[in-house]
């Protein structure tokens, strides 16, 4: 019986033999409209291209690509908005297939991140600055307690005379 | 025979690397001259025994040795020589070679020619080295072992996937090993200073120069890489976030922060934590890099075939590495103290305010490249993070950080007068000014963006020519006394006048391609003309015809602009047998102002066919900015300051310092 | 009279701290990469689980007397095999489907997705008709409309006409027997099994 994983590599074959997708432009049937035609490229630069690995399916020649750009452009020409096209291809496929993550619960960190990783970083060089003393000289480091001791008793000797 | 002399080869090397490992950095804590001394022969000895698997290895190839497994089964024997050579790296196994070679190289550099150095730290260096050099050694030895016996041996082998038989593939992998790999030198250095428990100025003398290579090269792997992908891809696409590409971009992130850093810890002793940190995360990411193509864990147009056992050899491997360096750094950081304080707005500053963008920068790239890892491995979901989400966010963090580049170079060390600074900026800011209106007047259209977009990219340029001018004094002072200042100006400084204006042109070059791109799709019959910006594309004809190994068809398009005859383009598409597969080739045609693109697709049918043209204006800005960048990093490489050596230590400015513990160089 | 000293002290003790934030990051990090091992990213799971088979009438293979719509899939527990006489490793596993159908546990029918009818017909010659029901989907839409993406894929579906698992790839001996057989057999006794 097959390895799983020689099995998995059978069907990314049988995929991969549909979708010579890295080494080739995609070049279809335009829609007579050149307004839908700009929106559906619109719309194919926004979809993955699910056989292929990290491609929209605007720059695919898979066959699933066009086959999902030529959804589109029916979807566009049946009266579809572009929302609703989209949600068309989402519900059949799932989220996986935007390539811009959508913002949800799950994504939350991704979309918050950088501000935050951002706030983080200038709060802390912020602190260590303070920290530090600022600009040369105005402040030092703090005297230990025997430095302070000493410093009084100089102080002292010094006052008494 | 020579496969079984390249495997004993390579289990030497592992006895010499683990020797390497351990025994100098015993002998530099507890003083043993003839230890610290093991570590120079060590290195060369390693390199040596890895240069003669790596060329057992490629002897195997440009023989056609079939009967090595690796051999079969990524060559042939009807593949032209230069591609049986490139060959060698192209698989998983022949690369973690290069990738061993390459670093053994830099120890033996090091070892070589780091004679600045102090022993002890450059035994400690050496051993640091080495020991990376173990865990590779062992995950190839034990798990991806390219000298693997197939017997019998077949005829032929199985690697003749003409599609990757290309110069820029081909040769772009050395490149970028070069930079990764030249990273693990500020890695050892960081570590071994850890360990030492001292990081200084002249700490910071020493690393450079590696750290400047390492960044020299990657700089050119990923504009290669960059480059290939846009004229072998077919349709313009030089960059798209795809998680290999974010493998190599991260540590470039880090690494040029890095570079800036050891600046500022070398004229100012101070910033050491984030410099150390910096040079640990960048390495480290280069190693996540090397994981992240050969694991499976994500999908990416450039993963080699992946293997579970694989993956987590090299995880536990760069677990043990990161997690142990940032332990040690987590442990020493807190004692390295720093001296030099400064301003807010000074030099400092601005090199602070980059670290933060660039770190920043690099840690939103990694969250972006992870995340559907994260998300998948917490609840199941699958998600893309695509290019909108990166140029969403990786761009507006970017931008301050360019428009601060150019006053940077401005501002004096420990307080700066931020309106004199930029008062010295003036030509600059007239020059940013009238790239704004000009590009107002001449864009007919195009997002709005575009237009701060070139002002940002002139602004730069005119920034880093008008600093140069400054220091020269130009047309402040007489010839002779500019003349006289060139003369003497250090090499870096150059150096930094070129990086900066070539990341201008880079800018420049960016949003032109992609503000005013024009791209035209449509159905053409014989005779048609298509207007594609200024140009015009006619459609002469299409005609069947075989090739070597494939059938196509290809169409010939006049291309004219204003009349007059500019280009005649061929683009073709093919069906190769063997394995079966259907391309198009995209004609491509350069020229001074940007680059024409024709494709064409399939027949209707009916006499007509799909055709598709591009005009790219002033996309080879990119391509050549970072040609620049990488030659200012060469030429801050070659400062003969970095030659000289450290002279705190050795005492030249009369202040002999620790005196007692490094003994004068060697 | 604050002591300033403590004060210092204390915020020194804080920030001292911060050069193990990376340590914590990189261990977290790797504990992901960990778990990202056991995960498949290029297995995509069905959205549709749950919801109803979508509407289609496919019409039936040239020599066939019956196609497939969506009312012939309501009305007791089956399998729709996805499947193509150009996908090699469904070749790989029609024999199990054979035995599926000799065995008589659960009807399976084909969704032919993007053949050819003739060599569709031939290939079902040459290794078996396992299939109650096939419907020839020239074009794909309907695959599209069930969320193929690649071929063999299969899908469980209960009586009530609602998609309830989906299998990426090709089905092993191992899949029937720890998976698809026992979730049957559990659908078939009013449970919800997840898939």
């Amino acid at each position: 019986m097959l390895r799983a994983s020689i099995r998995f590599a059978l069907l990314v074959l049988c995929i991969a033999g549909w979708s010579v997708s890295a080494l080739s432009v995609a070049v279809d049937r335009p829609l007579e409209d050149p307004a839908q035609e700009a929106r559906a490229r619109a719309i194919h630069k926004q979809l993955r291209c699910l056989v292929c690995q990290n491609q929209s399916i605007e720059d695919s020649n898979a066959t699933l690509a066009r086959d999902l750009r030529l959804l589109v452009r029916d979807r566009i020409l049946a009266g579809d908005t572009d929302q609703a096209a989209i949600r068309y291809i989402v519900e059949r496929y799932g989220d996986w297939v935007l390539l811009k993550p959508p913002v949800k619960a799950g994504t939350i960190f991704l979309w918050a991140g950088p501000a935050v990783i951002l706030m983080l970083a200038i709060v802390l060089i912020a602190l260590w600055y303070r920290r530090r003393g600022g600009p040369a000289g105005r402040t030092v480091e703090p005297l230990s307690l025997d430095e302070q001791n000493r410093l009084k008793d100089l102080l002292g000797d010094g006052d008494r005379s | 025979m020579t496969a079984e002399l390249g495997h004993f080869a390579l289990v030497l090397a592992l006895s010499v690397a683990l020797v390497q490992a351990t025994i100098p950095l015993l002998g530099a804590w507890r003083g043993d001259q003839g230890w610290i001394a093991l570590a120079r022969p060590a290195a060369v000895v390693q390199c040596l025994l890895i240069v003669i698997a790596f060329g057992a290895l490629m002897h195997a190839y440009i023989t056609s040795d079939f009967s090595v497994l690796n051999v079969a089964t990524n060559s042939h024997s009807a593949k032209p020589l230069l591609y049986k050579i490139s060959g060698v790296w192209g698989n998983h196994e022949g690369s973690l070679l290069l990738w061993l070679l390459i670093l053994v190289l830099f120890g033996a550099a090091v070892a070589v020619f780091g004679g600045n150095l102090p022993a002890p730290f450059r035994a400690r260096v050496l051993s640091v080295q080495a020991m990376i050099a173990v865990g590779f050694l062992a995950f190839v030895l034990f798990t991806s072992n390219p000298f693997e016996r197939l017997l019998p041996a077949p005829l032929d082998g199985r690697g003749l996937n003409p599609l990757l038989q290309d110069p820029g593939l081909a040769f772009h992998p050395p490149f970028l090993y070069l930079g990764y790999v030249g990273f693990s030198m500020a890695f050892s250095f960081a570590v071994a200073a850890l360990i030492e428990g001292r990081v200084d100025a002249a700490w910071a003398r020493w690393v450079r120069p590696w750290t400047l290579a390492a960044w020299c090269f990657l700089t050119t792997g990923i504009a290669l890489g960059s480059w290939w992908a846009y004229y072998e891809l077919g349709w313009g696409g030089w960059w798209f976030w795809d998680p290999v590409e974010n493998a190599s971009f991260m540590p470039w992130l880090a690494g040029t922060a890095l570079l800036h850093s050891a600046v500022v810890v070398e004229k100012r002793d101070s910033l050491k934590n984030w410099t150390v940190l910096l040079a640990i995360v960048t390495f480290s990411l280069s190693l996540l890099g090397t994981f992240l193509v050969r694991s499976g864990v994500l999908t990416s147009v450039h993963a080699f075939a992946t293997d579970p056992a694989r993956g987590i050899f090299i995880l536990a491997f760069l677990i043990i590495v990161i997690t142990g360096s940032l332990t040690l750094y987590a442990i020493r950081a807190p004692a390295m103290k720093g001296g030099g304080l400064f301003a807010p707005v000074s030099r400092e500053g601005g090199l602070v305010l980059n670290n933060l963008l660039l770190s920043t920068a690099c840690a939103t790239v990694l969250l972006g490249t992870l995340y559907p890892l994260f998300l998948d491995a917490v609840t199941g979901e699958k998600i893309t993070v695509g290019p909108p989400y990166f140029n969403a966010t990786f761009g507006p963090l970017m931008l301050p950080a360019l428009i601060a580049m150019a006053v940077g170079p401005m501002l004096n060390w420990k307080r700066a007068d931020l309106t004199g600074a930029i008062q010295r900026l003036k030509f600059a800011i007239v020059a940013a000014m009238a790239a704004l209106f000009v590009t107002l007047v001449m864009a007919h259209d195009g997002p709005w963006l575009a237009i701060p977009g070139i002002a940002l990219g002139v602004w730069m340029i005119a920034a880093a020519l008008e600093e140069a001018a400054y220091r020269l004094r130009l047309f402040r002072a007489p010839a002779g006394e500019s003349l006289r200042r060139l003369l003497r100006s250090p090499r870096s400084a150059w150096g930094t006048t070129f990086a900066h204006a070539g990341a201008g042109m880079v800018i420049i070059g960016i949003v032109a391609s992609s503000a005013w791109q024009v791209e035209k799709l449509q159905i053409m019959r014989t005779g048609d003309v298509v207007a594609v910006g200024d140009f015009s594309f006619k459609f002469v004809g299409a005609s069947p015809f075989r090739g070597p190994n494939y059938s196509a068809v290809s169409g010939t398009f006049q291309v004219s602009r204003n009349g007059d005859d500019f280009a005649t383009l061929k683009p073709e598409s093919r069906n190769y047998q063997d394995p079966p597969m259907e391309t198009t080739e995209a004609a491509i045609r350069t020229g001074w102002g940007g680059d024409l693109y024709a494709v064409i697709g399939d027949p209707t049918g009916d006499g007509a066919w799909s055709t598709r043209f591009y005009h790219k204006p002033m996309i080879h800005w990119i391509w050549m900015g970072a040609l620049i960048m990488m030659l200012g990093g060469l030429v801050s490489l070659s400062d003969r300051r970095h030659r000289v050596g450290a002279p705190a230590r050795r005492g030249a400015a009369g202040r002999p310092l620790n005196v007692a513990k490094s003994p004068a160089g060697e | 009279m604050s002591n300033p000293i403590a004060e210092q002290g204390s915020r020194r003790h804080w920030l001292r701290l911060v050069p193990l934030v990376p340590l914590v990051i990189a261990l977290v990090i790797g504990g992901f990469l960990f778990a990202g091992l056991n995960l498949r990213p290029k297995e995509i799971p069905s959205v549709l689980i749950g919801k109803a088979v979508p509407d289609f009438e496919l019409p039936p293979l040239p020599g066939r007397p019956r196609g497939l719509t969506t009312a012939d899939l309501k009305g007791e527990v089956s399998l729709v095999n996805v499947f193509a006489s150009w996908c090699v490793s469904c070749r790989a596993e029609h024999p199990l489907f054979m035995k599926l159908q000799a065995s008589g546990v659960v009807p399976v029918h084909g969704l032919n997705y993007k053949d050819e009818g003739s060599a569709a017909m031939g290939w079902l010659r040459r290794h078996g008709d396992p299939y109650d029901r096939v419907g020839a989907d020239l074009k794909g839409r309907v695959g599209i409309d069930w969320g193929v993406y690649g071929v063999p894929e299969t899908f469980l579906v209960s009586a009530e006409g609602r998609i309830v698992c989906k299998h990426i790839g090709p089905i092993m001996q191992r899949d029937l027997d720890d998976k698809l057989l026992p979730f049957i057999k559990a659908l078939r006794e009013g449970g919800t099994p997840q898939c």
